[in-house]
């Protein structure tokens, strides 16, 4: 059935975001210049890298749905980019947070890291209404994935010409001139990421997970009570994978799904 | 858990304490309103799959009690 290792999936999660909590606070260092503020970075620089992955993965998930036309890349593009505006708005909290800690203000418009991240996140803000003001679900799917490969592709176009800007504020965390992050800092780092990126995983899988049980139920009901006990669907900015399809079948029925209750 | 805390530093939980403690409580928080967000949905589903179990078995329930109306008559 579907959520397989769903179970153990959580546990990791649980585990790795217990243990970067602890290693946060308890075993990396203070840093000299800005003492115990800094301990947000350990969290709001992982979550930014992961909502950006996340985005570029969208939209690889796109381009596999317009190469297939297989409407399960369309749900996966979906839910990776609906996490990742989840995880986004965390990063900009978190972000806001320290900026009021560290330089006094909750938000600066001349600073090109923030004002590049709030843009993606307006970007990627409008794929659910695009979404959503199209009923046909295989054109909804199809404007979509179009929208999240181009979106997806300006993302490290975004990141590669905030980082030739030259910025005096904001810090950078890779492949500085003076070296980088010391080894302590930059070993919770790595855990932090990889526990974000586990949680990514596990809400994205949970996600799918209960999309496809809705559909299955949907479907269960409508072979054990008929078509006339299922509600029509109302206009979604979700991918209907367990209807049958509004517009006229795509030839050899790869852009549908046929609907069928679990054997 | 009280050895690590006994070697762990103390947190300088002063100023800088609330914004650290702001910014992590906002991290969570997301993740806990999504959680429960999940599970409102999959309390629905329960309910949805509780109707259908009720409904399967009152379907099963009128084959069997046909089927013995069938078999007493051609007796």
């Amino acid at each position: 059935m579907y959520g397989k290792g769903l179970r153990a999936l959580s546990l990791a999660t649980f585990a790795a975001l217990t243990a970067t909590f602890a290693l946060i606070f308890f075993y990396a260092p203070l840093d000299a210049d800005q003492g115990f503020i800094q301990k947000i970075f350990y969290v709001h620089v992982p979550v930014a890298i992961v909502t950006l992955c996340a985005y570029v993965l969208g939209g690889i998930f796109a381009a596999l749905h317009l190469k297939t036309h297989d409407r399960r890349w369309d749900l996966r593009s979906y839910v990776v980019i609906h996490i990742a505006l989840i995880f986004n708005i965390i990063g900009l909290l978190t972000g806001a947070v320290w900026a009021k800690a560290s330089w006094g203000h909750w938000w600066v418009w001349d600073e090109p890291t923030l004002v590049s991240f709030l843009i993606v996140f307006l970007l990627f803000a409008t794929y659910q209404p695009l979404r959503f003001s199209i009923e046909d679900p295989e054109r909804q799917a199809r404007y979509a994935a179009v929208f999240a490969v181009m979106a997806g592709a300006f993302v490290p176009l975004n990141f590669a010409a905030v980082r030739a800007a030259t910025s005096t504020v904001h810090p950078r965390t890779f492949g500085t001139a003076d070296g980088g992050l010391p080894s302590q800092m930059a070993w919770v780092f790595v855990v932090a990421i990889a526990a974000i990126a586990l949680l990514f995983a596990l809400m994205c899988c949970y996600e799918i997970a209960a999309k496809q049980t809705r559909w299955q139920l949907r479907a269960l009901r409508r072979r054990l009570l008929g078509s006339d006990a299922v509600a029509p669907l109302g206009r979604s900015a979700a991918p209907a994978l367990g209807e049958p399809s509004r517009s006229a079948p795509r030839e050899g029925g790869r852009g549908s799904y046929p609907a069928q209750a679990p054997s | 858990m009280s050895l690590l805390l006994a070697v762990a530093p103390a947190l300088p939980l002063h100023e800088a304490g609330k914004y650290v403690a702001g910014a992590f409580v906002a991290f969570v928080g997301v993740i806990v309103i999504y959680v429960a967000i999940m599970g409102v949905r999959l309390q629905r589903m329960s309910r949805e799959l509780t109707e259908l179990n009720r409904a399967l078995q009152a379907r099963e329930q009128a084959e069997t009690a046909r089927a013995e109306a069938a078999g007493s008559a051609q007796r």
